[in-house]
């Protein structure tokens, strides 16, 4: 009865915390709405925001069919076949549902608090493999682990609209269910293993992980010889399913069984039924026949298996990147992207993770893993197995980008779970048995034994030795005396053995139990590693991870917050100053923020699927004002922008990202050369710079009248800390139309093409003189509506 | 030769003696997934021989009978009565399954068909 009580309070207990737990999760990724407001951040959320936003004014079928020719000028982009639909689709879904109970929000406030909602949901799925795996108590620290754990907050604090907002959950919960089928050996959670991976699909592209995790583990098992039926029900509906579930999603396609991120799983498969047939056989026939069964099926099979391999090996060596994608190559040799890909590598989340970062991002869980990777072979279970291997993948993985710490942060926190539920466990056992109460029956006793015999001994060395040079007629004595104390001692043996079999159990579990003041201290010590853990995850979360990039602030000499509002100020005036169908050309960085807050066409943007035409933008602003007017006029760009930081200290700005436009430019465009550009390996800006840095358009858009406007008229730039080279210039084929408070976004107008033909035109008379002049005085009024 | 050969027929007569003794509702089900692998491998040649172009009706076609024979080799699995590890499950709960997998599969195929 006290135990039935005591389970129904653990689990309300339980249900309870994990109630904080979620509250928790949310609430710690509000910082950035606190100190700014509810805005979007970054870039790539701008455009899901966008995305979302056609989804809720048009419906679904449009958002399947739509063509979006407002960028990548003039080449236009498929949206529903190259976007993940998983998030827009989940906001959409929240908007429309909450909507329809008539409460009015809108579709940014939604999409701004969709991933704090979804990792509340993340930690209950934490909670929920963990207990699969080692039980509540463990589920519940890897839950509260999660919650907090700086790496994952870091992509989906409130504002972060991004994707793996509502991957890592659907991530957390596919694998949920496959331990769960592994686990239950039921039909019914491996088909809802199916559609959670169909969620992940549509999320990430990520998924490509789960589908290489889990053949990786089931081949693991077969190699350890723990093949059994639950293995197979887990595994083979999966495939099947869930190839045809990733062949649904536009974006994955046929994809789904031609590219080489998935043979692994077809291999796996035939291999798991090869296995299946093997075991079957085994417990039909006797030892001897299987033996022969052996020997004939792999005489026959060697000859079928290597033909089949030499058809697969020339299909897939045929393509030039043997079958597997540009990103998918990158992780797997680390130096590929350097080599092949420039944009890839530009990124700068994909450059590899410095040491710190690993403190930063999984802080005390990097010292917690390991014990939990001891704790899961003691014992070893096909679920601890693959929470193992799927720390070590995503260990590697996040040793390689810095970007994938995000899928290395659940695997920290399940195994940091398990270890600390399973220290807690060894120290308040340690505490119980050393707890004051009445101890068991035959103890005292057995002390009082204990001493009776030893002084029992004593005596009888004592006599033994003292009578040993006695007659023997005393010996008989001397006999009698030992006998009767052996016989007594016999009989207290007896007794004692039987009271020390039942105090043995106990014995040996007060023996594997610590000192009491031992326990005790670790216990405070693990609080207080506990709340280090806290702290660091709170003050990351307010201070490094809450930047909403888009609006950025400083603080002044007597502590108060200076805004720098530039990058919104900017869009509002092409929004608001330029013609509805204006084309602006910039770096890609901001393509996806124009398209959605300034509503203007754009030549490239984050997407960066095209090559060529992020060079041709990188060698425009690479070349000489005269070339890179051209490139833009044959692109009908009107208007260019730069951002420039070095007014303000602003340290990512164009200039500092200049290197990249001059190696993707000049890999497609081999007129532009980087040595060109380089003063002593190094890109300077400064009086020792190249001519051709100090004439190409870059420098010349960032640099306008920065001397002259500044007041020693030097020209100091603040983010490279030196004074710029050429000071004085003019533009000949751009004007300045804007340029936002703190200079950190500056617009330029092209300039129309000029009358080149200024010699001919006397000699022509004037009627050729009359046409390019009213041509430009219709010209005149149009230019500034307000 | 002759020994492996005369190895090979034991080994076929007692394959043959061993499977005439599983239960009739067993061999139901092999009936039925040997079924579902042959009409995979006739839409394979048919594809072979006339050209993929509507990939994924092929792809739907393949996938839904492989899908199938899958689904009732776990069937058959759950309701082996030699499984130790199934005792406690119903054969209705595993045939209830059985259906429930089938049905979703059977959607998402015909989502697929085009």
């Amino acid at each position: 009865m006290a135990s039935r009580s005591v389970g129904a309070f653990g689990s309300i207990l339980a249900s309870v915390i994990l109630l904080l737990i979620g509250v928790l999760a949310f609430s710690i990724r509000l910082f950035s709405v606190i100190k700014y407001e509810s805005v979007i951040h970054e870039f790539d959320p701008y455009f899901n925001f966008r995305v979302t936003q056609y989804l809720s004014k048009h419906g679904i079928y449009d958002f399947w069919n739509w063509f979006d020719d407002r960028t990548w000028y003039p080449l236009g982009r498929v949206i529903g076949g190259t976007v993940y639909p998983g998030l827009t689709l989940t906001a959409g879904f929240m908007w429309w549902l909450v909507n329809s109970l008539n409460i009015p929000l809108s579709v940014e406030t939604v999409c701004v608090f969709t991933a704090p909602v979804f990792s509340a949901n993340a930690s209950w799925a934490t909670f929920l493999l963990t207990r699969e795996v080692k039980g509540t108590g463990a589920g519940l620290a890897a839950a509260a682990l999660i919650a907090m754990v700086p790496s994952y907050m870091s992509r989906s604090v409130a504002g972060s609209y991004d994707n793996e907002a509502v991957a890592i959950f659907a991530l957390i919960f596919t694998f949920y269910l496959y331990i769960k089928t592994l686990n239950t050996g039921s039909l019914f959670y491996a088909i809802l293993n199916a559609l959670a991976y169909f969620y992940m699909v549509c999320s990430w592209g990520g998924y490509t992980f789960i589908i290489n995790l889990i053949p990786m583990h089931v081949l693991l098992c077969i190699a350890t010889g723990r093949y059994s039926a639950n293995l197979y029900i887990a595994y083979a509906p999966l495939v099947i399913l869930g190839t045809l579930l990733a062949a649904l999603v536009p974006v994955v396609g046929f994809n789904a069984v031609m590219t080489s991120e998935h043979f692994a799983s077809f291999l796996v498969l035939v291999i798991i039924h090869v296995v299946a047939l093997a075991y079957h056989v085994k417990r039909l026939l006797t030892p001897r026949m299987y033996k022969v069964a052996v020997t004939l099926v792999i005489m026959v099979g060697m000859v079928g298996a290597i033909t089949l391999g030499a058809i697969l090996v020339t299909l897939v060596a045929a393509s030039p990147t043997k079958g597997w994608s540009g990103r998918s190559l990158s992780l797997l040799d680390p130096t590929y992207a350097s080599k092949y890909i420039p944009i890839i590598a530009s990124v700068s989340e994909h450059q590899p993770p410095t040491w710190p970062s690993y403190f930063m991002d999984i802080n005390v869980l990097a010292f917690l893993v390991p014990a939990g990777i001891i704790a899961c072979f003691l014992p070893l279970s096909d679920s601890s197995s693959f929470v193992v291997l799927y720390l070590v993948t995503a260990a590697y993985f996040s040793g390689v980008m810095v970007r994938l710490m995000l899928v290395l942060a659940p695997a920290a926190c399940i195994l940091s779970g398990i270890a600390l539920s399973e220290v807690f466990t060894t120290f308040t056992r340690s505490l119980k048995y050393h707890a004051p109460l009445p101890p068991p029956q035959g103890s005292q006793d057995m002390i009082k034994d204990k001493e009776f015999l030893q002084t029992q001994l004593s005596t009888l060395n004592s006599t033994i030795n003292d009578k040993a040079k006695e007659t023997p007629g005393d010996k008989g004595g001397k006999e009698e005396l030992k006998e009767r104390s052996s016989k007594r001692s016999r009989k207290k043996e007896k007794e004692r053995e039987v009271s020390q079999k039942a105090t043995d159990v106990d014995k040996k579990k007060r023996l594997l139990g610590l000192p009491f003041e031992a326990s005790a201290l670790g216990i405070v010590l693990l609080v207080i590693l506990g709340s280090f853990y806290v702290v660091h995850c709170v003050w990351a979360a307010a201070e490094a991870y809450s930047a909403p990039s888009i609006v950025l602030t400083s603080h002044t000499g007597d502590g108060g917050l200076h805004v720098f509002d530039d990058f919104r100020e900017a869009y509002a005036w092409l929004r608001h100053n330029t013609e509805e169908d204006d084309k602006v050309a910039s770096w890609w960085d901001y393509g996806y923020q124009t398209t959605a807050m300034a509503n203007r066409t754009v030549i490239v943007d984050n997407n960066t699927w095209n090559n060529t035409h992020i060079a041709t933008v990188g060698t425009a602003m690479s070349s000489p004002e005269k070339q890179a007017w051209e490139i833009f006029q044959s692109l009908d760009v009107k208007y260019v922008f730069v951002v420039f930081g070095g007014l303000v200290g602003y340290p990512s700005d164009d200039i500092n990202k200049f290197l990249w436009m001059v190696r993707i430019g000049g890999g497609v465009f081999p007129h532009i050369k980087e040595p060109d550009y380089l003063r002593d390996g190094t890109y300077r800006i400064d009086a020792q710079a190249t001519p051709t840095m100090l004439n190409c358009l870059m420098y010349k858009l960032s640099y306008y009248r920065f001397a002259d406007s500044s007041m020693d008229g030097k020209g100091y730039d603040r983010v490279r800390r030196t004074e710029i080279g050429k000071k004085n210039f003019k533009l000949t084929h751009f004007e300045e139309v804007f340029t936002t408070h703190h200079w950190m976004v500056r617009i330029y107008k092209l300039k129309s093409p000029r009358n080149l033909i200024r010699g001919k035109t006397k000699r022509k008379g004037k009627l050729a003189a009359k046409a390019p002049k009213s041509v430009s005085s219709k010209k005149q009024p149009r230019k500034n509506p307000f | 030769m002759a020994s492996t050969a005369g190895e090979v027929r034991a080994l076929l007569s007692s394959l043959r003696s061993a499977y005439a003794a599983t239960p009739t509702k067993l061999k139901i089900i092999d009936l039925y997934v040997a079924y579902a692998i042959c009409t995979a491998l006739i839409q394979v040649i048919y594809m072979a021989i006339v050209g993929s172009f509507p990939f994924n009706a092929f792809l739907s076609g393949f996938l839904s009978s492989v899908g199938t024979a899958v689904l009732a080799v776990c069937l058959r699995m759950q309701v082996n009565p030699k499984n130790k590890e199934f005792k406690e499950l119903p054969l209705e709960r595993a045939f209830a399954d059985f259906v429930l997998a089938n049905l979703v599969l059977h959607l998402v195929i015909m989502n697929f068909l085009g």
